[in-house]
């Protein structure tokens, strides 16, 4: 057959008929199979400079990471100063969230490598030089779920993922749950893997084909890199495994477990979810006693996932755990050893317009405040001076989601009241929030008349969230209002994308 | 009747644990002035002292100042915070003589007719921390019309008697408490036990808050706020305790409404202490 000329033949018969091109050849499109070499090791990178050269990067694009090491993250720093020393400019970095550790950051926002900011939270020195202004584009504050909503929307187009795994193939599945530097599941980074243009895996150990379990897929990952280190096992859990002996955390964590008992939702199947904080922390330990007591089981608990969780299901309180990042090192052991410990993306966790979000099925979840107001609306972002200091994580996303959304915090936290006026930054609105605990006392979210009933009716000592704010003015006097300029410098998207709040840069 | 199970000790240097102690609902908070604070320190916790006691945050709990003893340079000082400051009990530590308590009271007096307080609003309680202080205690307990309470501490009197705290039973201490605890009762007023030092040990704590309960202290002087919950659900009366009470007060309740003089119940009488330790066993489940 001439098979151009059969082609033609095709396109004037069936002029529908699509792009048509004929056979050149078994591995035309596939030469890596010529060798053995190229067809079984072809995305391994001798280092981080070859596979930044391979993925095809540009100035003015899209870099993104995941934050699961948590303050253990040796990757961020790695690429950036890398690309900074490659002579990158003008980048945009998305990564999930930033902590303390990103604090090198600075010097290359300053250098013009990084002109642009997409993240969950940001802390640290890195935090205080954007409040004070350091960069020209304001700094893009999402939640869990607006993550993907962004990512899904196009607004946020990553060209190049930099993904840190503790172990992968050199195929590239990769999970976070084996190997030296487990940090459990990898629930952020399987959504950049997916909507990445170019996904590079950086790891430590590279294992023989097929690694597994699989939490990213040789089927979107383009390059591997092996580092000496992409992260430092010591510094990935948050907060500690054990239970504060702290009396006052201790005392909010009993309360909290006291209004998840009498709430209305303390029934065999019920599904929880808590934060990191101590106080969430210890109110797991405290529901373990109740649910015991009751004979209670939790179908499920979502998160964010402590050690505290893990225990209780693997004393069989919890019949499933679902697990977008896991937070300790107990959590990770039990991702590993489970096999009703699941793994989700991010999208599956929270994102408002994925087709199935996990957070739509919790009962109770437990967050935590910076600040709180007379209408219930939280920040979690700002700190009494103004300067970020903190995530939004999935706390708007599961407070919107959830049947109760209980938020603990001390009233007061050394001089600085935790109950105020008004917030500083709004970030979960107060319409999503039904009861405060302190350790002053607890406040129900006046739309919620039910639940105050429910409270009252165990004699638990509820206030009104005036009251409260009037014992933490008591006790601090009112704080002098704050000072800000007119410049914005970070822009708070609610989870389904819309501005609920904006950060100004502080008056000095 | 005033439930006294609790009482925390808060050190008076702190400002943090002053501004949240109350939070922890101890029936007592007791800012300590004494061995707590370092002598350098003594000035600036006398005044934070009295600044906490004139918060309202501290309106609603009975607070009680451990003063220095009088014969101290800060002595006389923090008991004019003290009442100044409106302390509803000062705790002198050390007591070892019925004299010990009426010092006490003549400066409380005097003070309390300078600052414009009503005469005889401070009440007193003492410590008895040496051999001398217990085998006077009948007399230490019965020093004064302001005296509430009288408290056994063990440290000082341990060194005193040339021994020191065991585990188990403690019969070291076996004596004192009985003591303080006849002083007491025999004065109509209530008896501390000795607090426990090791706050990371709950099954001790527990075991010797079991040994003060069944002799019949009404509480126990406590250094940390974790050890509120587990002294009062200790404390705390038993399904059977409450009904049985909830029955009494039922009895005495329907003799009274039929005029009858004499409550029985199950064709048992029923003596009027019967009818108190009912309302007292009450009181203490609903505080529970």
């Amino acid at each position: 057959m001439n098979t151009n000329e059969t082609l033609v033949r095709l396109k004037t018969q069936d002029p529908a008929l699509g792009p048509l091109r004929p056979f050149a050849g078994a591995n035309a499109s596939t030469p890596y199979l010529e060798s053995q070499d190229t067809k079984l090791h072809r995305k391994l990178c001798g280092s981080l400079e070859e596979a930044i050269r391979r993925s095809g990067l540009e100035n003015g694009m899209t870099i993104s990471f995941h934050h699961a090491f948590r303050e253990g993250d040796k990757v961020v720093n790695q690429v950036v100063d890398t690309l900074a020393r490659l002579g990158f400019k003008n980048l945009t970095l998305a990564s999930s969230s930033l902590l303390n550790c990103h604090d090198p950051l600075v010097e290359h926002i300053r250098s013009g490598v990084v002109a642009q900011i997409y993240t969950s939270g940001l802390r640290g020195k890195l935090a205080e030089a954007v409040s004070n202004g350091l960069m020209k584009r304001p700094v893009q504050i999402h939640s869990h779920g607006g993550r993907v909503h962004l990512l899904q929307t196009g607004e946020l187009k990553i060209d190049v993922a930099f993904l840190g795994v503790s172990c992968c193939d050199e195929f590239g599945n990769a999970n976070g749950s084996h190997g030296k530097l487990s940090c459990g599941s990898l629930g952020y980074a399987k959504v950049d893997a997916q909507y990445a243009r170019r996904v590079v895996l950086l790891t430590e150990e590279l294992v023989d084909f097929p690694n597994h379990p699989v939490s990213i897929s040789q089927d979107r990952v383009d390059w591997i890199v092996k580092l000496d280190q992409v992260g430092d096992p010591t510094l990935i859990s948050v907060g500690a495994a054990r239970v504060t002996s702290n009396p006052r955390e201790l005392l909010i964590a009993r309360r909290a477990a006291d209004v998840i008992e009498h709430a209305g939702y303390f029934e065999s199947g019920f599904s929880m979810q808590t934060g990191s904080g101590a106080s969430s922390t210890a109110a797991t330990r405290f529901l373990e006693e109740r649910m015991t007591r009751k004979g209670i089981k939790a179908s499920f608990a979502l998160g964010g996932i402590t050690g505290s969780i893990a225990d209780l299901h693997k004393k069989g309180l919890i019949e499933a755990i679902v697990d977008v990042q896991s937070f300790d090192r107990d959590a990770a052991e039990s991702l590993r050893t489970s096999s009703a410990h699941l793994e989700i993306s991010a999208n599956e966790y929270a994102n408002p317009t994925s087709r199935g979000a996990c957070v739509d099925r919790v009962n109770v979840v437990i967050e935590s405040a910076l600040e709180i107001d007379l209408d219930f609306n939280v920040n979690v972002i700002t700190g009494s001076d103004g300067v970020m200091r903190g995530a939004s994580g999935g706390h708007s996303d599961v407070a919107a989601a959830a049947d109760l959304t209980i938020i603990v915090a001390p009233l007061v936290r050394s001089r600085i009241p935790t109950v105020v006026r008004r917030v500083t930054t709004l970030l979960t609105p107060g319409e999503s929030v039904d009861v405060l605990v302190t350790d002053h006392g607890i406040a129900v979210n006046p739309a919620r008349p039910e639940i105050e009933k429910r409270m009252r009716d165990a004699r638990l000592p509820v206030m009104t969230i005036k009251e409260l704010y009037e014992k933490a003015v008591a006790l601090t006097g009112e704080p002098e209002p704050l000072e800000f300029t007119d410049r914005i410098v970070g822009i708070i998207r609610y989870r389904d994308g819309s501005v609920i709040d904006v950060v100004r840069q502080v008056k000095n | 009747m005033k439930l006294r199970r609790s009482m925390l000790f808060v050190p008076g240097d702190n400002a943090a644990m002053l501004s949240t102690s109350f939070v922890f609902k101890p029936d007592s908070v007791m800012f300590d002035l004494e061995d707590a604070v370092s002598p350098r320190e003594k000035d600036s916790a006398r005044l934070l002292v009295y600044q906490a006691l004139r918060h309202p945050a501290y309106r609603a709990i009975e607070t009680v100042v451990r003063i220095n003893e009088l014969n101290t340079e800060f002595g006389i000082k923090d008991l004019e915070a003290a009442v100044r400051g409106g302390a509803h009990i000062v705790r002198l530590p050390k007591t070892e003589t019925a004299e010990d308590i009426r010092q006490l009271e003549a400066h409380v007096a005097r003070i309390e007719k300078a600052c414009g307080r009503l005469a005889g609003d401070t009440k007193l309680m003492a410590a008895i921390e040496s051999a001398s202080g217990v085998v006077n205690a009948v007399a230490i307990a019965t020093a004064s019309p302001r005296m509430i309470a009288i408290a056994l501490a063990g440290f000082d009197y341990l060194v005193d008697m040339h021994t020191k705290r065991s585990d188990g039973s403690e019969p070291e201490l076996f004596y004192a408490r009985a003591a303080v605890l006849h002083a007491a009762r025999a004065a109509h007023i209530d008896a501390f036990d000795v607090a426990y030092g090791n706050v990371n040990d709950d099954e001790g704590f527990l075991r010797e808050v079991r040994i003060a309960k069944e002799l019949g202290f009404d509480g126990k002087s406590l250094i940390h706020p974790k050890q509120i919950p587990l002294l009062h659900a200790a404390y705390a009366p038993t399904p059977d305790e409450v009904n049985h009470a909830k029955r009494v007060l039922a009895a005495a309740d329907e003799a009274h409404r039929n005029g009858l003089g004499v409550v029985s119940l199950d064709g048992k009488m029923i003596d009027p202490p019967v009818i108190d330790e009912a309302e007292m066993t009450l009181q203490i489940a609903e505080a529970s």
